[in-house]
């Protein structure tokens, strides 16, 4: 235990509240400059959603700023016919490995949880190695179903080019962020103004990457990293941006993210991967979206290895509830979670109906756990 | 308002991590058709135990069965744990010295007797730690794989001449925890999944009865509400007072003490330390102008040394926790069921 004032110096100073108390009125007072309210803004990251949640940094950001929480969670923008290739490779024998969060999201037969209570082989692992070493271990067959930005793809990568054992495949439903952007962008309704964009992402991809996106489309886009004094200062700057309406590539995040990137990442990335059009849960069609294996690789692709027999699910009636699901609108930065009729009520962590419901990154679980909605955390000031 | 959680189909491990779920499973099945004490608080107020009036006094009952894996941990163990958790619930009633309690085993064919004896040690060296004598027991042993490993089960009785709710907060009341929160669940999860952070991590599990003795002559009357944050944290017990009591509290994450590595290993595994289970720790709920002073002698306690004002309840906000993060302020929520591993 350390007195107050020691644990004050032992703080990380990116959680100083005196810097953020700064920040904050930094930004109300340049979001008022603007002289027009509401202000749309983008991030495209869960990790950004974590940071402004647990800080319950919506209860200080400026009325007239809207911080929206775009398509930014690898494991909501999933689409269901990805998830029912994983279902349905898993009810015809395979054993299937992938991240905790893919368990519970819904397909249009059901989840992954549901295949495994049916008696299929599904195991929870927390990276690619951890499926490579299951793999090493047995003679059964392993698909590791991927998902993920490319922060996640480059570790597949990584272990596909150090040559995993003969039992070991793919099903990858890796995606790209970047071209997701340009989609917002031109989205008919969009707000959007500027983007706030994930440093870890950039760390991978250099923030250089973003570049004809502003050329593109005129908006600012501001990379930021993740604890609550980087948020707040990457927001600031990019309302800054916007108000001298000097769209451009900003780096708040120098400590992590470079023009270039981690160029040997890169490199191995786009050696396994290839871009595909493809759609995106709830979005669109996202030309260049997903991230998919080349031909070299077919050997370790699971789609090629396997015969995924999806017509069998489609017997099923989809559930009614999901017709209710916003998911889309709310990725889309259209909708709130409490717009939604089933938030909170049909749709909770336990029974979800939509996938941003299910992962510790989607908007409507993480608005659950914290309170998303800043009039839920406006209370009189009594000090104790 | 509240949602009335289904049961479902078949009990699960939600069913007894101290949040919602067990709540409803308690509510929807074991009040089913209890018929309520003539006099005093039973069952249906789903406190730490029942108060039954005796002449002028109380008469305070309680029971609690114990399973943890490892029964050894760091700080402690299950036999600590059961004496401890009886004595901690009997005292969250206000009764503080314990008159007796008794004590039941269920072992499994092939339990080391080595293992039953540094338990039993334990049970005896903390029964006296307590000054709570046991006084009458049952044994049991069934096959192999019928239970696992150890079952131990407490009850307890103690009399006092006040019992304290878990429902008398009023707005304005101040929250006092006892001391860092968050210390007995981290140590038991760094060793059951073998986390490197081991060494450093240690349960607080301790009788914390005569602690809370003097809290309670210091404050009288003005302690109105105390609960053991075990299963769910601080974050459960809170919801729980202020559900029961109809108010709202607002905390400072910045006043609630915790240990440096638990500090290290909630960051690490991103878990909520105000999630996580204590053992030997109360959240006691103060009128304002006593709250210094109750305050003070928990200070001088050894186990109360870092006990610190926490919060405040409000007239708003009913039934909800609001924590104050020193840069924003957000919903503190219930843990529900175990967390998913995140992706990236």
């Amino acid at each position: 235990m350390t007195s107050p004032s020691e644990r004050d110096a032992l703080q990380l100073k990116f959680r100083d509240p005196e810097r953020g108390k700064a920040l904050v009125e930094k930004l109300a007072h340049l979001t008022e400059s603007l002289g027009r309210s509401p202000v749309a803004v983008m991030h495209v990251c869960g990790s950004h959603e974590q940071a402004i949640a647990r800080f319950g940094l919506r209860h200080v950001f400026p009325k007239a700023l809207d911080v929206i929480m775009g398509p930014g969670c690898p494991v909501c923008i999933t689409d269901v016919p990805e998830v029912d290739e994983g279902v349905a490779l898993a009810q015809q024998g395979v054993r299937v490995a992938t991240y905790g969060d893919m368990l519970k999201v819904p397909g249009s037969a059901g989840s992954l949880a549901d295949a495994r209570a049916g008696g299929a082989k599904v195991d929870i692992v927390y990276s690619v190695s951890q499926a490579v070493e299951l793999a090493q271990k047995t003679n059964e067959e392993i698909v590791f179903f991927a998902t993920g930005f490319e922060t996640t793809a480059v570790a597949t990568a990584a272990e596909i080019l150090r040559g995993p054992p003969p039992n070991f495949s793919v099903l990858s439903a890796h995606k790209y962020i970047p071209p997701v952007m340009e989609i917002v962008a031109e989205m008919p309704d969009t707000r959007v103004e500027g983007f706030l964009a994930a440093g870890h992402a950039a760390t991978i991809t250099g923030w250089g990457v973003f570049e004809a996106f502003v050329e593109r489309h005129h908006l600012p886009v501001v990379v930021a990293g993740f604890e609550p004094l980087d948020v707040l200062a990457g927001l600031v700057r990019l309302v800054e941006l916007i108000h001298d309406k000097t769209p451009k590539v900003d780096n708040m995040y120098p400590r992590c993210v470079s023009r270039e990137g981690n160029v040997v990442a890169q490199q191995q990335l786009w050696q396994v991967f290839r871009p595909l059009g493809g759609r995106w849960r709830g979005i669109a069609h996202v030309p260049n979206g997903n991230l998919r294996l080349r031909d070299e690789w077919a050997h370790l692709d699971a789609r090629r290895r396997f015969h995924i027999d999806l017509a069998r699910l489609w017997t099923f009636a989809p559930p009614t509830l999901v017709q209710h699901c916003i998911c889309g609108d709310i990725m889309a930065g259209l909708k709130s979670p409490t717009d939604c009729s089933l938030f909170g009520k049909e749709c909770l962590p336990d029974t979800p109906v939509g996938a941003c419901m299910v992962s510790s990154e989607g908007t409507c679980k993480i608005w659950h756990q914290y309170g998303g909605h800043p009039e839920l955390t406006r209370a009189v000031e009594v000090n104790p | 308002m509240k949602l009335q959680l289904p049961i479902g189909e078949r009990i699960s491990l939600k069913h007894g991590a101290g949040g919602r779920a067990m709540r409803a499973l308690i509510e929807q099945v074991f009040l089913e058709g209890v018929d309520a004490p003539l006099q005093g608080i039973g069952l249906a107020a789903m406190d730490d135990g029942a108060a039954i009036p005796v002449g002028e006094r109380w008469l305070v009952l309680t029971t609690d069965s114990h399973v943890i894996h490892p029964l050894f941990f760091p700080g402690g163990d299950i036999g600590r744990l059961s004496v401890a958790g009886t004595v901690n619930d009997l005292a969250m009633m206000g009764a503080t010295e314990p008159l007796a309690l008794t004590c039941s085993v269920i072992l499994e064919d092939g339990f080391p007797s080595a293992d039953l004896l540094r338990i039993q040690k334990s049970i005896l060296a903390t029964s006296r730690e307590a000054h709570a004598p046991i006084v009458t027991g049952d044994t049991k042993v069934m096959g192999r794989g019928e239970i696992d490993g150890l079952v131990l089960n407490t009850a307890g009785v103690a009399f006092t001449n006040r019992v304290v709710p878990d429902c008398g907060l009023r707005i304005g009341d101040r929250i006092i925890v006892t001391g860092t929160m968050g210390d007995h669940g981290f140590a038991v999860l760094a060793v059951r999944h073998k986390l490197a952070l081991e060494g450093e991590l240690q349960s607080d599990v301790a009788p914390i009865n005569e602690m809370i003795r003097g809290a309670l002559a210091a404050g009288g009357q003005d302690v109105v509400a105390m609960k053991d944050p075990t299963r769910g944290g601080l974050a459960s017990a809170l919801h729980e007072m202020a559900e029961k009591s109809g108010v709202g509290v607002l905390l400072y994450q910045d006043r609630i003490p915790l240990s440096d590595p638990v500090r290290a290993a909630a960051e690490l595994l991103g878990i909520d330390p105000l999630h996580v289970a204590n053992e030997g720790k109360a959240v006691l709920g103060v009128r304002p102008e006593a709250a210094e002073r109750v305050l003070a002698a928990l200070h001088a306690h050894p186990l109360g040394r870092n006990a610190a004002i926490v919060g405040t309840c409000m007239g708003e906000h009913l039934g909800r926790i609001i924590l104050d993060t020193g840069l924003g302020r957000r919903l503190l929520t219930e843990p529900e069921g175990e967390p998913l591993p995140r992706i990236c």
